[in-house]
């Protein structure tokens, strides 16, 4: 099946784009509405920590499914969709990380850097938050002028390490039923099993026709 | 908030145990009678049928905690009880038809005579007190909770354990059937069903240590441990083991169930103990449900002066 033309493809993204926008806001809008109306439960703390955190690791694989969709699908206006995902990400990611600090800790920082290097998940997922700040910082065309296309991009693979490390921090705060966190692995073992084999095809094709390695991904 | 403590109760709105049970009876052999399957419906939807058995005339203890309760609604709503689900709000939905009679509790072992008691046989031989607990749990949150039960030690007196008694094991139902949670998931089970617990002998006939049948004076809830389960209150809540259907006098330590899940993680006294830190949780602060800022967790959850004898001169980092 061949894809739209590029001008309809950029035409249905242009629309799709602020429905997407609202869309992803619509979990932290949940959480609003229910801190004033009373129903976030017994410990409405607990319930927005695992609610941002779900929805940064959802707004993380969302980010990395964009271009396997692209190239399954020939539509590659949806690049123009991936750098607000990525955001959204950054956003929970620190929706999360603000509740940790503020709601739940209360800036008790001498218990906040115990669990930092006591806490192995806690650890993890700090690294995870930390390593989305520069992506976040280099997200704007400005930064990305400013560095030059192939820094930018060597930059941005740390997109790989942020959901990897996610999903260890998931997978190791859960005390027995690890289904959840093992969905969200095998998701991403998809997702980054898709680009190996799409590389390795690559360099197999560029080393039958003879033309020299280079190190796109 | 003001809680309506049982005592508060109108004489009215309580049903006597006995009127309850006779009129569940006649309920059903009468519907089942005269009226047939439909009719059990019917009846089923009028309140009398579906309201909670309440306790009356609850004998006054001497262990109550003198804090402000934490509302009926969080202590039925925020449970862990992975039987039903691992959520915490799962088992208040997937345990809403649990059906707890009969009930039958096995207890063998190193008794004068084993046997195998009905629930309200139990219920009825008993006093019931109520029994004002803090309730740790190991995720390093609490509640206060108005149990209703009675001393696991009278209880254990009439057995007459002989001298090999040296720890009690009990045990859960399992039943996949009745409980969700039990049966296999994408990875396998959960937990090593049955779930299982243990106390040393003279953990179980501390004063402190009951088995409870209700909750804020009326009968447990399904998500609760219904309709019999053990508190111990200076101990996480996971030692409280729920829906119990078998207890067993034993001359060997038991293991417990989340000790074979993770052994570096939990041991077999699991003593609240701020100064033992779990790989997961600080233990040194809880937060109280329906409070923003955490509080210093106490040694042994505030009942030291009870029970610290038991432990003397054990290292507790050790035997966490
Ligand atoms: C990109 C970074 C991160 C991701 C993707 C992430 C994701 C998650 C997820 C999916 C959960 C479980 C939600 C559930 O059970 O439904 C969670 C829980 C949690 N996260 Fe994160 N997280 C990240 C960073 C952090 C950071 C920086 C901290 C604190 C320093 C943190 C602290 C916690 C805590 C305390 C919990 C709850 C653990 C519990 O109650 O057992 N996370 N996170």
């Amino acid at each position: 099946m061949p894809a739209a033309s590029p001008e309809i493809q950029l035409r249905w993204i242009k629309r799709v784009k602020p429905v997407a926008f609202t869309a992803c806001l619509i979990p932290a809008a949940l959480l609003i509405w229910r801190a004033a109306t009373d129903t976030l439960g017994a410990e409405p703390i607990e319930t927005i920590t695992f609610t941002t955190g779900d929805w940064t690791l959802r707004m993380l694989m969302i980010t990395l499914a964009i271009t396997p969709l692209r190239q399954l699908t020939g539509w590659h206006a949806l690049i123009r969709l991936r750098r607000m995902f990525g955001l959204y990400a950054f956003f929970y990611a620190l929706l999360h990380f603000t509740t940790y600090i503020v709601l739940d800790q209360f800036f008790a920082w001498q218990f906040i850097l115990e669990d930092i290097a006591e806490r192995l998940y806690i650890l993890v997922g700090f690294t995870a938050f930390v390593l989305l700040i520069p992506l976040a910082a280099t997200s704007t065309n400005r930064m990305l002028q400013r560095l030059g296309g192939k820094r930018w991009q060597r930059l941005h693979r740390l997109t790989y390490a942020v959901p990897i490390l996610g999903v260890l921090h998931f997978l190791w705060l859960v005390k027995a039923d690890i289904t959840e966190p093992a969905i969200y692995a095998l998701v991403l073992s998809i997702l980054l099993g898709y680009r190996i084999v799409r590389y390795r095809r690559r360099r197999a094709s560029q080393a039958v026709a003879g033309v020299p390695k280079r190190a796109t991904p | 908030m003001l809680i309506r403590r049982p005592a508060d109760t109108i004489p009215s709105e309580i049903t006597n145990y006995e009127v309850f049970r006779r009129r569940r009876q006649l309920i059903k052999g009468g519907a089942a009678a005269a009226l047939g399957l439909a009719a059990t419906g019917l009846f089923a939807l009028t309140p009398e049928a579906s309201a909670k058995l309440k306790f009356d005339q609850l004998k006054k203890s001497r262990f109550n905690a003198k804090e402000s309760l934490t509302p009926y609604k969080d202590v039925t709503s925020y449970n862990n009880f992975y039987e039903f689900s691992t959520d915490k709000e799962g088992p208040a939905q997937l345990a809403e038809d649990f059906k707890s009679r009969p009930w039958s509790i096995e207890v063998a072992g190193e008794i004068k005579k084993p046997k195998v008691y009905d629930v309200d046989e139990l219920i009825k031989r008993f006093p019931l007190e109520e029994r004002i607990y803090r309730l740790r749990c190991v995720e390093a949150w609490s509640m206060v909770v108005p149990w209703v039960g009675f001393a696991l030690g009278d209880f254990i007196k009439t057995l007459e354990p002989n001298s090999r008694a040296k720890y009690v094991e009990f045990e859960t139902l399992h039943d996949p059937k009745r409980m969700p949670g039990q049966r296999r998931g994408l990875f396998g089970s959960v937990l090593d069903w049955p779930y299982r617990e243990g106390l040393r002998i003279d953990e179980a006939i501390h004063p402190l240590t009951i088995l409870a049948v209700g909750v804020y004076g009326e009968e447990l809830p399904g998500q609760n441990g219904a309709p019999i389960r053990l508190v111990v209150p200076w101990k996480y809540g996971f030692k409280s083991i729920k829906s119990i259907v078998k207890i067993n006098f034993v001359e060997q330590p038991p293991v417990n169930t989340w000790q074979v899940q993770a052994p570096h993680e939990y041991g077999f006294y699991a003593n609240v103990n701020p100064k033992v830190s779990h790989p997961r949780w600080s233990q040194a602060r809880e937060r109280r449900i329906g409070e923003f800022f955490k509080r210093p967790t106490l040694m042994f959850n505030g009942y030291a002066e009870q029970v610290a004898h038991l432990y003397q001169g054990m290292d507790l980092s050790k035997n966490f």
